[in-house]
């Protein structure tokens, strides 16, 4: 057995036996290439596939099934479906921040358009470790550079996501891309190679040695080494990636009968990409390394299969229409060679010319093994839950603490990011980013959709369970926010190494979490994607399940924005204004005061949907002009936040703060939006649809002046846009 | 009036200007970069994008495609011309309009709104109301327009400046320019006025629904100069 090989691709001996016994036989070096790429955690997801059935799946506007298809997919009424997913590139981004953001970007690109759908939007879930360190710094400029450098390139907009900051996330950011394609129902294609005898192309860029072992390297912790893995990162070009879609697409838009099957390569190439082919269809696969067009010189049978060069797809046309399937894509000046052919044997069989170099049954590659991992609760949980608020000395300057807030990291303006990506281009975006969720319009349809991603890793990381559920029920709000029903989720889990047991405790716990508030909100998980060993020789990231949430608008002319009208009258809803000092659980204030993550996260999921159905009905009843959800900096700022996109002021001098100021303007309670209406008349509509309902809210004020008065804070909007617009070029050129 | 929209390998604003005026009722084929022939009562549009994915220089390499061929001959004769972002990259590039467009001064991409006023000696310009500001946002990296002093002087002095960025209230200063252009400058026509090349997007501004109606004044204008 050769050890240095089972390192490389991160196989255990273990696992060894596990293949020699199926195999009956040792095999050899490509074989153990193979299988340890679609064993690695990366493709395999032997840690975390075992929780999935956790997961509702099922509801009556989804039209795949979770893992069958790239991506999920999801009705959208009249002969309309839109699919979606995210995935994460946090290790390649470690080491090449804007190669490993931008070909993130171009993968997830691949997975909408291979199943035959035009990509309408992009977004980027994002986290970073403190700006105040210089490899941060560079970790974040080349990683919004490398979103930008790709999607600007491709012509889809940037439409949405979120950047949060953590010290845990030093020297391992997380790189988490989704995207949405619109077609046609009748258009979706399946990635599955069927039909005996059909060729198998491959066409796009030719096959370098880039990448050989990314899915490895995604699959094990980073260490002080890992500069080493430079060459596992792959290197976009987003132009030939333009070319692909647009074949692909008309492909699918125009000629679907010509084709049974189009699959993408990502992690392990050709290897993972047309072994899962066969394996959906239940054939075999025969492929001739010496076919395939190769950029660099006296590549291996081992290389050839495993590189990960980007812009490379796999189409399985009829044997009948290969050749207008090669033509259509010359006509896109992209090159498409038949590498191979479909087989009935259920073998993968790799040649090189004549000689068999790799045999196998397509059942093991595809059969990983699956670990169900001792789950220990992390014992500071206790001590945490029970730190006590009441020792840290209430608020004697409101108005600073809001000012810092509106200028700290994980509060401030995102413009500065978002505008350096096109977030316009297709003529969709109905809601720019900057608000809750973005709103795209669909040519031809009144429908529109709404899109956001999610993930409040504080809270997870006090209760991995209740965390998890916050972030589906605040992904759900900010689609309910611009008057759309959420409809579905994808999600990306992104831990630490599972094989420790706290870890396997955050994973198993956030699943549940996920899947509590999935069910209670209608939201089935349709996709997702799994990042384990987010590690550093420093220690692991915050649990980060990030949500991606796709929801349905019925008449996009109707969404509604964060932003309200002169003399708008803004309620909160979902409790009062004065809150009791446990809603300081885990906020972004009092991590700053304490130095720490610490309180008890709480979420009522029957109370969450109560509330978000009462938003939709009031929008339904054209009661609403605007629309905010309550996250992050708690009311004070999502207050800030409502009239800074207006060039007005807040009256509001008046509302109770309670007890403890702190906790009623900064505390971070669940369950709450503000609320803007136009008229007393409407008000008064509002405040009994809220008392029938028995939902808590508190009338807060008035949108007028240019002076930001709230309870005992009186600031200037001057000041606070100093704040807010800034925050991030400060802390970059600080 | 018709409209021929071009798509080089890498172009991405072919479908926004052809949603945008067939909105308002132009005509629009679409032509690849391989043809070259067009009709003569034509407006050509140079869409935006990333042309042979801007590799070498924004526009260098899409100036040599042969639908520039057709595009010169075209011009020469009079047709209407318009380059938008990555076209008005290419219209510099093949010498139709002079100067270049180097990196934003900032050094990065900017997507977002921007306010122009409009020049009055041209097809493109001549109709929308004086004293109007457009709302059209700009979508580029490399959207700083350059010229020595003399090619700038000679664009004033001619009245060939057909957009400059400024505030929301037209005032054109250093504060209202997005990207460091030379005197604000978003838009020129070449000497006979029927070549323009600018570069926000108006075919982005198009409805109300997204923002801004303001680009359509564009299309009017030669809509009415044409009819």
């Amino acid at each position: 057995m050769n050890s240095e090989l089972l390192q490389k691709v991160a196989m255990t001996e273990d696992e060894y036996d596990r293949l020699v016994s199926m195999l009956n036989r040792e095999p050899n070096e490509l074989e153990i290439g193979i299988v340890g790429a679609l064993w690695s955690e990366h493709c395999g997801y032997k840690h975390s596939r075992p929780l999935f059935h956790h997961f509702p799946t099922e509801g009556k506007e989804i039209l795949t099934k979770v893992g069958e298809e790239n991506a999920g997919a999801i009705d959208l009424g009249d002969g309309w479906c839109a699919v979606f997913k995210m995935e994460s590139h946090n290790h390649p981004s470690a080491i090449e921040p804007y190669q490993g953001a931008a070909t993130g970007v171009g993968g997830i690109l691949r997975d909408i358009f291979a199943m035959g759908m035009r990509p309408v939007a992009l977004l980027d879930s994002l986290r970073f470790g403190p700006l105040d360190d210089r490899t941060n710094k560079y970790l974040f400029n080349g990683v919004v550079s490398g979103v930008g450098g790709y999607g600007n390139c491709v012509g889809v907009p940037t439409v949405g996501g979120e950047v949060q900051f953590d010290e845990s996330y030093s020297g391992n950011p997380l790189v988490n891309a989704m995207c949405v394609g619109i077609g046609r129902v009748d258009d979706l294609l399946s990635a599955s190679a069927s039909g005996p005898g059909n060729p198998l192309l491959l066409v796009g860029a030719d096959t370098g040695r880039d990448g050989i072992h990314g899915a490895t390297f995604a699959s094990v912790e980073l260490d002080e080494n890992a500069e080493e893995m430079r060459p596992a990162v792959q290197v976009g070009n987003p132009f030939l990636e333009k070319l692909l879609l647009e074949a692909c697409v008309e492909l699918a838009e125009m000629h679907n009968n010509w084709i049974v099957g189009l699959q993408d390569l990502g992690a392990a190439g050709l290897t993972s990409s047309a072994i899962e082919a066969a394996s959906r269809a239940g054939t075999g696969i025969e492929i001739d390394v010496m076919l395939v067009p190769r950029r660099e010189e006296m590549m291996t049978a081992y290389e050839v299969m495993l590189s990960e060069s980007q812009e490379r797809m796999l189409v399985i046309p009829k044997k009948e229409y290969l050749d207008d399937v090669v033509e259509l894509f010359r006509r896109w000046e992209i090159r498409a060679d038949v590498i191979g052919f479909v087989t009935d044997d259920g073998q993968v069989t790799v040649r090189e010319g004549q000689e068999i170099v790799a045999r196998m049954p397509i059942s093991i590659p595809t059969d990983p093994p699956m670990y169900s991992q001792l789950t220990i609760r992390p014992s500071e949980l206790d001590q945490l839950h029970n730190q006590d608020f009441n020792l840290i000395p209430d608020t004697v300057n409101p108005g600073v603490e809001l000012l810092n807030l509106l200028g700290s990291s994980n509060i401030t303006s995102r413009k500065m990011i978002y505008k350096q990506y096109d977030h316009q281009v297709q003529n969709n975006t109905v809601v720019l980013p900057g608000g809750d969720a973005a709103v795209l319009r669909i040519k031809g349809l009144e429908q529109g959709i709404a899109v956001t991603t999610d993930c409040n890793a504080r809270l997870v990381s006090l209760d991995p369970r209740i965390g998890a559920s916050i972030a589906v029920a605040e992904a759900a709000r900010n689609i309910v926010a611009t008057g759309s029903r959420p409809v579905a989720v994808t999600d990306c889990l992104n831990f630490g190494n599972p094989e420790k047991p706290t870890v396997a405790y955050q994973l198993e716990q956030s699943v549940i979490g996920i899947s509590d508030a999935c069910r209670k909100l209608g939201t089935p998980v349709v996709s997702g994607n799994a990042s384990l060993y987010n590690e550093t020789p420093v220690g692991q990231i915050l649990p980060t399940p990030s949500i991606g949430m796709l929801g349905v608008i019925d008449r996009s002319l109707d969404s509604l924005t964060i932003a309200p009208k002169e003399n708008n009258i803004l309620v909160l809803v979902g409790s009062e204004f004065k809150q009791s000092i446990d809603s300081l659980a885990g906020s972004e204030y009092v991590t700053q005061k304490l130095g720490f993550i610490a309180g008890k996260p709480y979420i009522d999921l029957d109370y969450e949907l109560k509330v978000q159905k009462f938003v939709l009905d009031a929008h339904k009843a054209k009661l609403l002009t605007a629309a905010h959800d309550c996250s992050d900096g708690g009311v004070a700022v999502a207050l800030a936040e409502m009239v800074l996109a207006t060039s007005l002021g807040l009256d509001a001098a008046g509302v109770d703060c309670g007890l403890r100021f702190d906790a009623s303007l900064f505390g971070e309670a669940q369950s709450r939006f503000i609320i803007a209406t136009d008229s007393q008349k409407s008000l008064s509509v509002l405040q009994k649809m809220l008392s029938d309902s028995e939902i808590s809210f508190s009338i807060i004020g008035l949108v007028r002046g240019d002076r930001f008065k709230l309870g005992p804070i009186d600031l200037s909007i001057c000041a606070m846009l100093e704040e807010y617009e800034n925050g991030l070029h400060k802390l970059l050129d600080a | 009036m018709k409209a021929a929209v071009v798509v080089f390998p890498g172009t991405w604003s072919d479908g926004d200007c052809s949603w945008a005026l067939q909105k308002i009722g132009i005509d629009v084929r679409k032509i690849w970069h391989r043809e070259s022939s067009f009709e003569k009562n034509e407006l050509i549009v140079l869409p935006g994008g990333f042309s042979y994915g801007d590799y070498l220089r924004c526009g260098s390499i899409a100036q040599f495609s042969p639908v520039m061929q057709g595009v010169r001959s075209h011009a020469e004769n009079g047709g209407l011309v318009i380059g938008i972002c990555n076209g008005f990259q290419i219209l510099c590039e093949s010498g139709l309009l002079p100067g270049a467009l180097i990196r934003n001064q900032s050094l990065q991409f900017r997507c977002e709104d921007t306010y122009l006023v409009p020049g009055s000696n041209s097809p493109f310009t001549k109709n929308i109301g004086t004293g109007q500001v457009l709302q059209i946002p700009i979508s580029h990296g490399e959207g700083n327009y350059y010229a020595d002093k003399q090619t700038l002087d000679l664009l004033e002095d001619q009245d060939r400046v057909a957009f400059r960025y400024s505030s929301v209230m037209g005032e054109v200063n250093k504060s209202s320019n997005p990207n460091g252009s030379s005197r604000n400058i978003a838009g020129i026509v070449n000497e006979k006025g029927n070549v323009l090349g600018m570069m926000p997007h108006p075919e982005r501004a198009c409805e109300g629904l997204l923002g801004s109606e303001d680009g359509n004044q564009i299309w009017l204008s030669i809509l009415e100069e044409y009819l």
